[in-house]
């Protein structure tokens, strides 16, 4: 006795959650059903094995059919065929959205293209997410990419429109398609201690502050891009390393101002805590700034070349956040001497490009601090 | 030229893509209504096409506006090819033309292929002008209303109920036509849909039209069903009750202190309280009253175990028939002349209804049943409905004479059905026998002075059980006792019955699902050889039946049936019978004895030994089954009886006093009752095997009831989730040795293993009851054997709330300290109730809006608020979007800001609320229910009957997910197109909802397969009863809303 055919519908669609990750994690349906024995649900509810695969079947279907719906979440809301509360339409939406920090921490940044896709095995073995969920999971960036690239207005709330996600992942898919679209290298060795919201902080400063949508939000607005312009005259930076005179005189002013502040909070940190490096460690910080200096400015200038562009977190890890590192610094004298460092310039007399200076510092200091970390 | 019928075709979605190259479809639309076509415009490149178009105007005859279906067809345009058809649409306008029911439709239709399935939707609008007609011989019978529903509906009252219609049609099967050979699947498909539509039409206005002849307005419990006849034809065929109804003018009012007792009281017992337990006469209860609650309460119905199944072609008449009972004295003999000559002008005293107005119901008699074997390739004039009519007048017949012999003039809770296996069809009729109070059969004049002595002599809770039949004269061996309520007249020890449980039994514990399974081989045969050896078989299958529902009965410790409903299918090489009931303990009859196995040959003692084991195990379920379905019935009487105690309830009161006249004779009787045990001899293998399998039925999880009637004895307080369902399984047996208990244990496994898996999938709804479980097995192969279920799960309170009146009082002050809230919050919950059936409009049209009116959120950010508050997450993001999108600003700090401005508000709101919000989740939610009723909410218009039929054909099975995903989506698109059938009705749920067909048949090996699915139901517009008195003044607005959605849609 076999069954041919085994079917439940429900007027309101059913949806089990745990069977719903089961399937978003792509196993198999007999997997889920062991997945499902493991979890002890036989025993909590008296059925048997046969009825586990039956209701695993039917729910893999329902989702099975509902799948090409989530592709354009909208259908979802307006189809008639799936009877569903909107309560369960969000998270179904949601959850079909949601994606693993281990597998966008691998495609971040690389082109959602098919020579990607191929490499999903890979990324499948390495991370141990099954390749069914992978393919899944890269298909929801490509199709979301696809959708908002060209589109006019603000990238999260083009996302959100179009696929109905919450707040927090719309932002989360607006860093994943800037970066895709800006092939931002994110997988070098170095880069591997950074986590998925490390970017998509960093992503979202350079949205709100380097891309066209920035200067002016009326026109065709894409958020996606950089603002072509402003990279251009970011090579005018280059003064500030280049003249030897503003050099010394902005480090002047850092070590000065930066001295005095320091030396309060360090009195104020020796109360907690015992004054181990403060002092020494000054001396050889002194000279720092000259070569973290050029490392940023350094860094501004060259942005005007696509491959540098894709490098700009290699850069700003190698030029800023190892040497800082190296020397043990504080998060706290990190953001100390940031903050003077960009705040400074508006006292040199013979720089004139404040503006654009605020532009491109005000961004990378708040990217430099979330990057500055273990 | 008595109608206008307009059409107005709004626009498109979602349709597909017909041309590759632009991945877009050039669709246009053509409305055809008998041999009138109207096109509209061609909407170029476009998904979403926007036709607007004008009204197209039929003038038609009102006999054609009944017959036709108004046919959509959506295709896609070509210049050079011909035009691609999308799919179509059936809109059944019989709705239209009464009165009362809907005035428009309009909404969103799924666009149907027989092929495709559903592709896209379009919007129409349909209305019909009717022009009053004087004409007396006319053919049409507009204004006759059509109700599935087995009771008389909701919100109207009963003037007389004139009985039995039927009508039958035939005609050639478009599949079996020469031309099926040339045309494509398609085609054929749909003229078989169109055919099928036409007929139920055609049939429908026939049955509208003896309606009419009878003088009745209206036909309840309304049955239409298909007979695939194959080569000899198609058959359509339908019975129905006539009835005379009263619109209630006040729906609302089911309050107490009303001036208008008698109407009021009608209504409680329906409407309001579906439970028998606590139903009270109610503080205001004048003699009229009381008389109604008692009246029905006297019948009690009976049934042996051989006699309703009887199949024996001789009518047992004359007996049991006009001799009265001794205790009825006069008036019962009174009372039957009289219900007999109302019944005998009519030729079939038969009622489809299962429930009935208090006081119709005086006794039962018993299960009656008639079957009989049919070749249809014996019929002389194919084309004509003669042979049918005069096979079913036979059984009819055969049925009423049953009834006879049971003393009783009428037949209710009737039903037909036909089961086809090539040439072969057995039809099948059965019903309970009864008799009936006159009042409701003719003009309510007889309401006299009879009706109330009959009531003074009725006592509460025990009545419609007491035998109606001869006591010297039994048509049938049983034991009689005094009943156990009145103590005053005979009850049988067991009773089954077709119809629901009356609202006023008196039941002790709760019920349950109570089936019988049943296979046997029979050879392959052809005509007529085949014909008799299935009539063989079939006494020995209804003997058996009915042997193992009364063995399992005995098993729950329970002694009535109710619902009965006793299904033989044919197949090539096998017969099925599966038996669905509900048991339960009627307080009225004897405790039923147990089951006592005893064995053939006592001298072998490891025999012995296994015998007195399985007894041991029997006696053990007895006891279990006892307790988990709380049948601990009052061992009272003996003691009670002469000694009163002192117990509050004043009812018990009245019964005591009643019985004291007669306890000498109860106890004498109550020590005969007791004797009486079971024995089920154990002399076979077959008799071994059935004890076993009494044993293997397994009671469902706790938190889980099950029955197959409208509600459930002994739970009362349900809660407003329900779930309707239908699951569908097809096992395929191993053709070696199939014996007949290797067949009878596969199928008893299915079964069993179905039921497992409803109540594993809706373990979420714990504690919930599976009401109305309707199983239908058929044989669509050789080594097939398919299982179709629908039921509905409903919740209910855990804590058996008995004091439902309290918290309706606790609510009702509630409500009273809350009312300046709630009076402010109504315009707003009517705000979020608008939103259009798909609550969230698409995200396009927000842009658009808010392009124009980026101005002025501020009072639509008001109800955009309050809407985030109770409805979910998501709607809260849209909400967002929303805001976002009117005010078109970057970057997320501003954002938040947003959302932290709006969420105080909405939690205050939130916090205001005095019922959880769950009541806003309905927003453009269709209910389907295989009840009369919902719970919680009360029913407040009628809309008309949907009656709807779809074919859906595959030739790439494989690619749709073999035939469980190819049956699983087509049952989710007929789902869909019932809901959009009722919105667009302007209803918000399908009462007396019921699949009564679903053929399925497949061919794997060349990928296609085939499905024909006929369902049917009430669309009902309903209102919850805690929204009830707020909406009650403003009840039009709630009515309407479903237009301005169409409205609001269009522009």
């Amino acid at each position: 006795m076999t069954n041919e055919l085994d079917i439940f519908v429900g007027n309101t669609t059913l949806i089990d959650e745990d069977v719903y990750r089961l399937w978003l994690d792509g196993y198999s349906v007999s997997d889920a059903v062991a997945r499902r024995v493991r979890s002890g649900i036989l025993e909590q509810t008296g059925a048997t094995a046969a009825v586990l695969q039956s209701d695993t079947m039917d729910h893999y279907r329902t989702f099975h059919m509902l799948e090409r719906l989530l592709h354009a979440p909208p259908k979802l809301l307006h189809q008639l065929i799936f009877q569903i509360p909107p309560s369960r339409q969000a998270l179904l939406i949601e959850r079909y959205y949601a994606f693993d920090e281990a597998f966008v921490r691998e495609v971040l940044g690389k082109k959602l293209s098919k020579g990607t896709k191929k490499d999903l095995d890979d990324i499948s073995t390495k991370t141990g997410i099954t390749l069914k969920s992978c393919r899944r999971q890269f298909d929801n960036f490509k199709r979301v990419f696809k959708v908002v690239e060209e589109m006019r207005g603000s990238l999260v709330d083009n996302i959100q429109q179009h696929f109905l996600l919450s707040d927090r992942l719309s932002r989360d898919y607006a860093a994943i398609v800037f970066f895709a679209n800006n092939r931002f290298e994110t997988g070098k060795k170095k880069l591997q201690y950074l986590s998925f919201g490390d970017f998509a902080f960093c992503a979202e400063l350079m949205i709100q502050n380097w891309t066209l949508g920035a200067v002016d939000s009326q026109v065709d607005d894409m958020d996606v891009d950089l603002d072509k312009e402003f990279l251009q005259d970011l090579k005018e930076l280059k003064v500030l390393v280049a003249d030897k005179d503003l050099l010394d005189l902005h480090k002047s002013l850092v070590c000065t101002a930066l001295r005095g502040k320091l030396s309060v909070f360090s009195e104020m940190e020796a109360n907690f805590k015992p004054p181990a490096s403060g002092a020494e460690d000054r001396t050889p910080r002194i000279p720092a700034p000259q070569n973290l200096s050029r490392g940023l400015v350094n860094v501004a200038a060259k942005l005007i070349h696509n491959k540098d562009v894709r490098d700009l977190f290699v850069d700003l890890i190698e030029k800023f956040v190892e040497p800082c590192r190296s020397d043990h610094w504080p998060l706290n004298d990190v953001r100390l001497f940031l903050n003077q460092y960009s705040a400074s310039v508006h006292s040199l007399d013979g720089f004139r490009h404040q503006t654009l200076w605020d532009r491109y510092m005000g961004t990378l200091r708040g990217c430099l601090l979330r990057l500055y970390h273990d | 030229m008595p109608g206008k019928l307009k059409v107005k075709i709004v626009a498109g979605r979602h349709l597909p893509v017909m041309d590759r190259a632009s991945d877009l479809t050039d669709a246009f639309v053509e409305v055809k209504f008998g041999n009138t076509t109207f096109k509209t415009d061609v909407y170029l490149k476009s998904l979403n096409p926007q036709w607007n178009s004008e009204w197209f105007k039929f003038e038609v005859d009102d006999e054609d506006l009944q017959d036709e279906p108004l046919q959509i067809t959506v295709l896609d345009h070509d210049t050079y090819s011909a035009n691609d058809a999308i799919g179509k649409v059936y809109i059944d306008i019989d709705p239209l033309l009464y009165s009362e029911a809907a005035t428009v439709i309009s909404g969103w239709f799924p666009i149907y292929d027989t092929i495709h399935g559903i592709r896209g939707e379009i919007n129409v609008i349909v209305k019909v002008d009717l022009f009053n007609d004087l004409n007396r011989f006319r053919q049409s019978s507009c204004g006759v209303k059509f109700f599935c529903t087995t009771s008389i509906p909701k919100c109207y009252r009963a003037v007389i109920i004139h009985g039995f219609v039927e009508e039958l049609v035939v005609n050639e099967d478009p599949e079996y036509q020469w031309i099926d050979r040339i045309r494509t699947p398609r085609a054929s498909n749909e003229a078989r849909q169109r055919l099928i539509s036409l007929m139920s039409g055609e049939l429908q206005r026939k049955i509208g039209l003896k309606v009419l002849e009878m003088r009745g307005n209206a036909v309840v419990g309304y049955l239409q069903c298909f007979d695939l006849e194959g080569e000899s034809g198609l058959v359509v065929r339908a019975i129905g009750t006539a009835c005379t109804l009263d619109k209630l003018s006040s729906p609302a009012a089911f309050l107490p202190a009303c001036n208008s007792p008698s109407k009021e009281m009608k209504e409680i017992p329906f409407n309001e309280d579906p439970n028998p337990n606590t139903h009270s006469s109610g503080p205001s209860t004048p003699l009229k009253n009381q008389t109604y609650s008692f009246s029905p309460s006297k019948s009690y119905s009976r049934q042996s175990s051989s006699s309703d199944t009887d199949l024996s072609l001789t009518p047992k008449t004359g007996m049991g028939s006009g001799s009265a009972g001794k205790e009825g004295g006069p008036f019962k003999a009174l009372l039957r002349q009289q219900t007999q000559s109302a019944l005998e002008q009519r030729e079939f005293p038969f009622f489809t209804l299962t429930a009935f107005p208090p006081g119709f119901l005086v006794h039962v008699g018993g299960v009656v049943s008639a079957r009989s074997v049919k070749l249809l390739d014996r019929i002389h004039n194919p084309d004509e409905p003669e042979t049918r009519d005069a096979w079913w007048a036979e059984i009819r017949q055969e049925i009423k004479s049953h009834a006879k012999a049971l003393g009783c003039h009428a037949v209710v809770g009737y039903s037909e059905s036909t089961s086809i296996c090539e040439e072969v069809c057995i039809l099948s009729a059965s019903g309970t026998a009864a008799v009936l109070n006159p009042r409701f059969l003719q003009d309510g004049t007889v309401e006299g002075c009879l009706e109330q002595r009959l009531e003074e002599n009725l006592p509460v809770g025990c009545g419609f059980c007491h035998i109606p039949y001869d006591e010297l004269n039994m048509p049938f061996p049983a034991h009689l006792t005094y009943c156990y309520n009145c103590r005053k007249q005979k009850v049988p020890d067991v009773l089954f019955t077709t119809i629901d449980l009356p609202t006023d039994a008196a039941v002790v514990g709760k019920g349950c699902l109570i089936q019988a399974r049943l296979c046997r081989l029979k050879k392959k045969a052809q005509a007529e050889a085949n014909a008799t050896a299935i009539s063989n078989l079939l006494p020995f299958m209804e003997y058996e039946v009915h042997t193992q529902l009364m063995n399992k009965l005995k098993l729950k410790g329970m002694n009535a049936l109710f619902g009965l409903r006793i299904q033989i299918t044919v197949g090539e090489n096998m017969l099925m019978g599966l038996a669905s009931a509900t048991g339960v303990y009627l307080a009225a009859l004897p405790t039923p004895g147990g089951i006592q196995i005893a064995g053939k040959t006592p001298n072998d003692g490891s025999y012995e030994q296994h015998i007195s084991h399985m007894q041991k195990k029997i006696n053990d379920t007895i006891a279990k089954n006892k307790e988990l379905y709380e049948i601990n019935p009052p061992e009272i009487s003996e003691e009670v009886i002469g000694s009163p105690i002192p117990e509050p309830r004043q009812r018990s009161r009245l019964l005591r006093s009643q019985s004291e006249s007669s306890d000498e004779v109860i106890e004498l009787d109550l020590s005969h009752g007791k004797k009486d045990a079971f024995v089920l001899e154990i002399d076979d293998t077959d008799a071994m095997e059935d004890v076993h399998s009494l044993l293997t039925d397994v009671p469902p999880p706790s938190g889980f009831y099950s029955c197959n009637t409208e509600i459930m004895p002994g739970i009362n307080n349900w809660t407003s989730e329900i779930q309707m369902f239908t699951s569908v399984r097809v096992i395929r047996l191993s053709s070696l040795n199939l014996t007949n208990q290797a067949l009878n244990k596969n199928f008893n496994d299915l079964c069993e293993n179905l039921l497992k898996s409803l109540y594993f999938k809706l373990r979420s709804m714990i504690p919930c009851c599976l009401c109305h479980v309707n199983f239908t097995v058929s044989l669509p192969e050789d080594e097939l054997i398919q299982v179709t279920v629908t039921a509905v799960a409903i919740t209910f309170d855990k804590n058996q709330a008995l004091q439902t009146i309290k918290t309706h009082v606790e609510k009702s002050l509630q409500r009273a300290s809350t009312d300046n809230e709630e009076l402010l919050q109504f315009p707003l919950e009517l705000c979020s109730d608008s939103l259009p059936p798909h609550p969230f409009p698409p995200a396009k049209e927000h842009l658009e809006s808010a392009s124009s009116n980026s101005g002025i959120p501020a009072a639509q950010r008001a109800t955009s608020v309050d809407y985030s508050s109770f409805a979910d997450r998501c709607s809260s993001w849209i909400e967002l979007i929303k805001l976002k999108a009117q005010t078109i600003r970057r970057g997320s700090i501003k954002t938040t800001v947003t959302v932290e401005k709006a969420s105080p508000v909405a939690e205050g709101n939130f916090r205001n609320r005095s019922a959880p919000p769950c009541a806003n989740s309905t927003v453009g939610v269709v209910k389907m229910t295989p009840l009369s009723f919902i719970p919680g909410a009360k029913i407040t218009k009628y809309l008309g009957i949907i009656n709807m039929f779809f074919i859906r054909e595959t030739t790439s099975l494989r690619e749709e997910g073999g035939v469980s995903g190819f049956l699983h989506a087509f049952i989710a698109e007929v789902f869909a197109m019932v809901r959009a059938h009722v919105a667009a009705l302007g209803g918000n749920a399908v009462v007396s909802y019921i699949m009564k067909q679903c053929v399925f048949m497949e061919n794997p090996n060349k990928n296609q397969a085939q499905c024909l699915i006929n369902v049917s139901g009430d669309a009902v517009v309903f209102v919850r009863e805690s929204d009830l008195e707020v909406i009650s003044t403003q009840q039009p607005t709630a009515n309407c809303q479903p237009l301005c959605t169409g409205g609001e849609v269009t522009t």
